[in-house]
Order: C-alpha cells, then structure tokens, then sequence
C-alpha cells in the first residue's frame, strides 16, 4: 500500500488531477509496470507481433459480436432468416458479420502461428510454463468459441458439424449419451441446443477467455518475455536494475505493433471485401442452406481452422487400434527396459499399459478417436515437461531439429487438407501415419530433444543496430 | 495468510478446536454450493416441452412402391419407410460375412427390437423401418440402393446406405459393414402396423 502524496498546489492542472488518481488508483503505476517500464528483448523478429494481434482480433470479435447480438434470434426458426436479415438489411450488416466470421478464421491464423513461435524459441520452457499452459486453456476456449459460435447462423453446416461434435461426446462409455443429452438439451440438435450455444457463446465463454488473456499477460509480465535467443535478459543488469539488453514495451514495441496492425488491416480488409467467404473455407458452402434435421449434405467437413484434428479422428478404426496397441506395448516394453526408474514405478507402467489394451480392446474404437481428438489438443499442455533439449531457441539446437520442426508443420497441413477432404481408403491411410507422427513427435520428444550436438548458447542476446 | 503476516509467533501453537470449526465449516460451506448447482446443470435437461414432442407419428405406406423410399420425422430424426424389392431381400443372406453384426446382437434392447431380430430387421420382410441416423457421429447416410461399383463405395456393393460423413456403409437391412467407424447398425424404432396400410413410429404392442 502506498503513502499519501503530496503535490505542490502549484503543480499544474494534469499534474495535480494525475496525483489525486494515483492516491486511489495505480494508475501510473500500471502504465509504468505494462508498458513504459516493461523491459522486452530488444532482439525480437516479425515472430513477435502475433501476440499483440491476437489481443486486436480478439477486440474485434467482442466489438463486432455485440453488434451482431443487436439483430440475431437465438432461435431455430428465426435464426438463419436474422443472418440473412443482417446480411441484406441491415446498414452496413454485411460488414460487421463478415468481419466477425473473416475474425474467426484469423484468430485461428494468429493463434497457431503465436504457438509455432512458443515452439521454435522454447518459449513454453522454466520459468514459463503457466504463461503456455494459460496459453493453451486460451487455445481450448477459443475452440469451444469458435465451435458454438458456429451454430448460430442454423445453416446446414452449422447443424449437422454440431450433430457430429456433440454425438462425439456420446462415445464416451458409460456416461456419454446422458451427457450428450445434457449438451443438446433434446434428443437431437434443436431450438434448446441454440439458445445454450448462444448462451455460451456471447458471455459465459468470452468471460473465461477474457480472465484466461488476463491471466497469460500477468504472468507473462511477471517473467518477462522470452526471444529468439532464449537468453534470460534478466540475468544482465546495469547498475539501475534494467536488463542490458531490455528495451521498454512503450514506445518501442508498441511501434513495432502498430506496424505489424498496419499489415494485418491490409490483408484482412482484403478477405473482407474481396474473398469474405474465402472460397469456401471461412465460410462454407452448405452453410447457405438452412439446416434440415432430415437430410445430411453429401460432404459435411468442419471448418479449416478444426481440420487437423477432426482427420486424427476419422483415422482411429478398427484397424488402427491394431498399430495403436502394438505403440501402448512397445511404449511399455521400453519403459520396463530403458528408463531409469524404481521397480515399482515399472509394475505401475506394465499394470497401466494391461488396463490400457484392455480398454482398447473391449471399447469401440469411435470412443479412441475421441480420445485422440481430444488428446491431440490436451498434450501441448505437456510440452515444457517433454521438452528436454539443453537450448531453448531453435537457433542452437541440432540442425535436424530444425527439419524435424518442419516435417511437423507439413504433417499438420497435410492433415489439415485431407479433414477438409471426403474419406477414402489413401485419405485414411495417410492421416493414420500422420496421427502417428504427430504424437511421437510429443510422446518421444523428452528422448529426441536431447539427441544432437547443441551450439553454444551466447551470454547476450545477438542484435545488430539498424 | 501466512503466520508471520498475522503477527503469530512462529511455533505458536495450534487452536485445534479453532481449526476444527474451520474445516467444518467449509466442509459445510462447500456442500451448499455444490447442492445449488444441481437446480442449475438440471437446467441442461431436455424440458417438459422437448419430452413431449416424442409423440409417435402415423404413416401411410399404401403408395409406396417396392424400391421406394419414405422419410418421416420422428422426435426430430428422420425415419426412414424402405419397400424392398424381392432382389434386395434375396440378397440379404450373402452379405453376412461382410458385416459387423448381421444377426442384430448387439445392444438388442436399444438397437433392435425383438421383433426385427431377424435377417430382414423387420416386422414385414418387405417393410425396413430404421432411424437414419448413422451410429457413429449422427449424420444421416444418403442412399445408394443402385449396386455396382461407383465412387467411395467397393466394386461389389451390394445396394445400401452409405454415410458420406466417414464412410461407413450399411446394407438394405442397416446392417453396418465391418471395419468402418459406425460400431453399429442402423437403430430400428418401435413400431407396429395399425393396418396394411398404415405404420405407427415411436409406438409397440408391448408398451
């Protein structure tokens, strides 16, 4: 708790109006602590914008959505006519819902590639493993958003895409088809399924992700961040206490945002008044069509952005859960051989891994996708216990790590483009090895990320003047 | 709040009855708010409204053709009214080997009715009454009643039901076909014939 302060009452008017509110108020205190006395990396690369953006798509959709709330019906019979209704009679209706739909997919766009920066700069590793894990949750959020928000235009798409993500949830033994009850409200996707997801959709979600960004930033703010050398520029202090190599939020990077806003407004603006449904990808086809509970459209595929994750769920078959179970005893089999654990913990491994094969046996391999769906998502909560590497910043680790990083990158796009596709038996094949790939690349991580000859790691960060 | 902040001696030593009364009344505390979040996930229930919309639907079959097909709705799924033809139902029993499950033995009380716990999974064989919903994720599958090959199908298909969603195939008893993502057939509702002409859905003799 700070002291009164005084201030001469010959101070001027600003002066003394600042000195009243910040007796009752920090509010230079938090100006000072965020922004202009907040010591970021001076080395950090374009990679750095994409926080500071999604913070700005994130206003967006809260701006645009509120707007939206003011003509939507929450309703299954009016819904899909108060869009159409926004779309054309709306003043300017048009824009705001593209903007809001164009933001969607851009949320997407920014949030995966500030998680791609975490991953190649070790962002995620000690002392930072909330401000990932808050991270994640926002991830998580923004899914259940993105998925909710979905439905509300009540188009074909939006109904049977919901059918489908709800009935996921029905594959769980035991409690599932109550619990999908509890979701839908009604015995199938119907006006008590809307109203609750728009529900959700306008506050209850939006409150948890807006404490989550609030959470992340606190956190971020009290380590610092990290940058492209993963050096701890805390550890290099001048004599004032001021990281060497710090450079204040305000007005450096905040420069450096408004530049990287600059561009964003470009290209997005662009989506908007030229391409709003971008090709059928931001906005689909089928979702023109009102939704009809009788006729499932001939190809039903959910948004770009779920993609991944949805080909990882159509790759668990009964054959699958032939390689998968064949991965759980070779995991469990190096478990007991390799690692360097008390025999105890050994019989817990060969008793988990009984359990586990069992289960995989006797439960239907729909419930498995499920739990690969889900897992897929789940794991990145892991990663800074999975990341072992003696280097943080991809800069100094083995050069095959950088190709590995790679080959992930296209595995998750080509997984993307084959969820987007129709099935068929080489679409199968392939998303199959690339679900595979994608959790040996976490699961085996805590072994490979060791491997290789690591390059120094400087004491300073590297930056040349410009 | 940490002892030194309470301005307690450390070491001091512990009021137990003092404690005790805390972790009651939290014990306590924690019970009502879990009790008032029962009236409020009730709330996630399907309403009085939503149950009595499950009344059984009357449908008329005289028209129908052998080959044709009739969609209805019931408590919001679409039931489908299939007159097979003597080919299809001939061809029933050669497909056995192929499916998961062609004897209808899995989950009989939820999937099946004893009455339809046949080749035919029908009352009448030529009458095939099925919810269309695919078991896997809920779509509804489309109809591919033509056989030969054609795309996503096998160069064999016999005529059936294929689910476009994932791919899984049924035959012209909703049978699923093996090594597909649906685990099961396809549900048959309950139903009775009031006469030859007219079909009650959502309703049996034994209910």
């Amino acid at each position: 708790m700070a002291e009164f302060k005084e201030i001469s009452p010959d101070a001027p008017a600003a002066a003394r109006l600042m000195n009243w509110v910040d007796n009752r108020f920090p509010a230079s205190k938090l100006y000072k602590e965020h922004m202009s006395e907040y010591y970021a990396p001076k080395n950090f690369n374009f990679w750095y914008v994409f926080g500071s953006l999604a913070l700005l798509v994130l206003v967006i959709q809260i701006v645009t959505g509120i707007f939206l709330t003011m003509h939507y019906k929450p309703d299954a019979a009016l819904a899909f006519g108060s869009v159409e209704y926004i779309m054309r009679d709306v003043p300017w209706g048009w824009l705001i819902r593209y903007m809001h739909s164009t933001g969607a997919s851009a949320f997407f766009i920014v949030v995966y590639l500030h998680m791609f920066r975490g991953l190649l700069y070790g962002s995620y590793r000690k002392p930072r493993e909330l401000i990932w894990i808050f991270g994640c949750a926002i991830f998580l959020a923004l899914m259940a958003e993105a998925f909710m928000g979905y439905l509300l235009p009540w188009g074909q798409m939006s109904y049977w895409g919901a059918q489908v993500i709800v009935n996921l949830f029905a594959a769980i033994p035991f409690i599932g088809p109550d619990l999908a009850l509890l979701i839908r409200g009604d015995y199938v996707v119907g006006d008590a399924t809307l109203n609750r997801f728009f529900a959700f959709h306008v506050i209850a979600v939006p409150l948890v992700l807006l404490g989550l960004v609030v959470a992340h930033l606190i956190a971020l703010h009290e380590v610092g961040s990290n940058n492209p050398d993963g050096v701890e520029i805390k550890a290099k202090k001048d004599a004032a206490g001021k990281p060497l190599d710090g450079i204040p939020f305000h007005p450096y990077y905040t420069v450096h945002d408004i530049f990287a806003v600059s561009v964003f407004l470009m290209i997005f603006s662009a989506i908007i008044f030229f391409a709003p449904e971008a090709g059928g990808y931001f906005l689909e086809y089928n979702n023109f069509i009102p939704a009809d509970p009788l006729k499932t459209p001939l190809h039903i595929a959910p948004v770009w952005y779920f993609t991944p994750y949805y080909s990882m769920l159509r790759a668990i078959t009964s054959e699958m859960m032939y390689a998968l179970i064949a991965c759980v005893l070779a995991g469990a089999v190096l478990g007991v051989l390799k690692a360097k654990i008390a025999a105890l913990f050994k019989l817990v491994i060969v008793g988990a891994a009984v359990v586990l094969i069992g289960a995989m046996l006797m439960i239907d391999a729909k419930f498995w996708g499920v739990v690969v769906m889900g897992g897929a998502v789940i794991i990145l909560f892991f990663l800074p216990w999975l990341d072992n590497s003696a280097a943080k910043s991809i800069r100094y680790r083995p050069t095959w790590h950088s190709w590995l990083y790679g080959i992930f990158v296209v595995n998750f796009l080509v997984l993307g483009y084959l969820g987007i596709n129709p099935p068929s038996l080489i679409n199968e094949r392939v998303s199959q090895v690339g679900t595979l790939f994608y959790f040996g690349f976490f699961l085996l991580m805590p072994w490979w990320s060791r491997l290789g000859t690591f390059r120094p790691v400087p004491d300073r960060v590297t930056f040349a003047a410009h | 709040m940490t002892q030194a902040s309470l301005n307690v001696p450390p070491g001091a030593p512990i009021d137990k009855d003092k404690r005790n009364w805390i972790v009651t009344t939290c014990a306590v505390g924690g019970a009502g708010v879990a009790a008032v979040a029962v009236p409020f996930v009730s709330t996630f229930q399907p309403s009085e409204r939503a149950k009595a919309a499950g009344a059984s639907v009357e449908v008329d079959i005289s028209t129908m053709k052998p080959g044709e097909k009739l969609t209805v709705e019931w408590r919001g799924k679409p039931v489908w009214i299939v007159r097979r033809t003597p080919e299809q139902l001939a061809g029933l029993a050669k497909l056995d080997s192929q499916l998961a499950d062609p004897k209808s033995q899995r989950k009989p009380g939820e999937l099946t009715p004893e009455y339809a716990r046949n080749e035919n999974r029908s009352i009448k064989p030529e009458y095939f009454v099925a919810v269309g919903i695919c078991t896997h994720l809920g779509c509804s599958p489309s109809d591919k009643f033509t056989p030969g090959a054609q795309p996503s199908l096998p160069d064999d298909w016999a005529g059936g039901f294929l689910c476009a969603c994932h791919g899984s195939t049924f035959d012209i008893a909703g049978r699923v076909y093996k090594n597909k993502p649906a685990p099961d057939n396809l549900e048959v509702p309950p139903h009775m014939y009031l006469s030859d002409a007219k079909l009650l859905i959502g309703e049996d003799k034994k209910a």
